[in-house]
């Protein structure tokens, strides 16, 4: 572990309600690391991720970024892989290598799966017009085969009884799901792991409605 | 047990990284081929279904098990062959590694993947495709400005090599144009003629169409 004297606290590059720094937040708050938050606008002036001071920050242009040990990682699953590898206590990746590649699976489907195509920059490009039914094509795809994989490998949580990576991309994926109408009635195990997960503090400290960059409007 | 058997398109480039990462390990498989042209795509037949719900290619059937999803397979065998490992000992240079395969994975291929490309429909696949791949690989250029010796991360090759090989062929495939991205073209040359990396081509599978192959 890095000594606390010389490390500063990291810092999350982070939009309230993207999907993927909600995983990031989520699994921080799991491994209670403390961060701080530097809120990435991706509405104002036309996307605050398109800056050139953010640009060398995250070439992708895309939030989140964590700055953490003196270097800056982007990629949510490969943040997250990193958290697991360098801050081992309380453990979001089972020991079992056919369940770790069960959590990695549903975590795939969803971060190349379902989240990329229904991303703020493809639904521009996709057009106001289309983007709902775009989205919902998309995530209803995806959700199908996650709540399929799910009746094999969930008990309490997407894989066994302990709280995965795999938990940390579920939650906002239906988040999501639920903004873009999905019609989510076919899929109880997911809705059941969403309910079970609505209430515990480290999934409720990262919800968008808790960000200090929630609209004043929105947050409860 | 068995060999492991791996459900393969010959120019699936998910397929394709697999390909790569079992050759450089030097882990011996079948490949079973599931066109995904063939009769609508024989990746959405009720058989194939049972393998992978995603129905996508790859699917590996190893160690009495079925694995899908390209970058969890690899890392798979990452975890249970040791040997010839292709990701790095260090923390950061394996984040770097996992940033180039996710730029990949989730950032550019899923957005020409075919059944997207048949959504947004023959007359503007074209366009779409380049936009995104341009734009990953604009990111992807920048990031190996600074990871990039021989190959992606330093001087061996590692998963995001496996990952952007296959990349790179389908940028020219939809025309893209490549002259922005110097250090992407010389490592793709610089591997080109590897053995694991020839092997895996779509040209050399047992189902690549005859015209095709060399």
């Amino acid at each position: 572990m890095s000594d606390p004297i010389v490390e500063n606290k990291p810092v999350l590059y982070s939009y309230w309600r993207s999907s993927c720094s909600w995983r990031v937040r989520i699994a921080l708050n799991l491994k209670e690391i403390p961060y701080d938050i530097k809120a990435v606008s991706l509405i104002k002036g036309g996307g605050e991720q398109h800056c050139n001071e953010y640009r060398e920050v995250n070439p992708m242009e895309q939030v989140p970024s964590l700055c953490i040990d003196g270097h800056t990682l982007i990629e949510s699953l490969n943040i997250m892989h990193y958290l697991e590898e360098t801050r081992p206590q309380r453990p979001l990746m089972p020991q079992d290598c056919f369940k770790r590649a069960k959590v990695r699976e549903i975590c795939e489907m969803i971060a190349s799966g379902i989240q990329p195509l229904q991303n703020l920059i493809v639904l521009i490009y996709v057009g106001e017009e289309k983007k709902k039914e775009w989205s919902q094509h998309w995530i209803t795809r995806g959700f199908r085969a996650i709540e399929k994989l799910l009746s094999t490998t969930a008990g309490k949580y997407c894989v066994g009884d302990e709280i995965t990576l795999a938990d940390c991309c579920l939650v906002p994926q239906v988040f999501n799901a639920r903004r873009f109408h999905v019609d989510l009635r076919p899929f109880p195990i997911i809705l059941r792991i969403d309910r079970e997960l609505e209430n515990h503090p480290a999934f409720r400290a990262a919800h968008p409605s808790s960000q200090p960059d929630c609209p004043p409007e929105v947050a409860k």
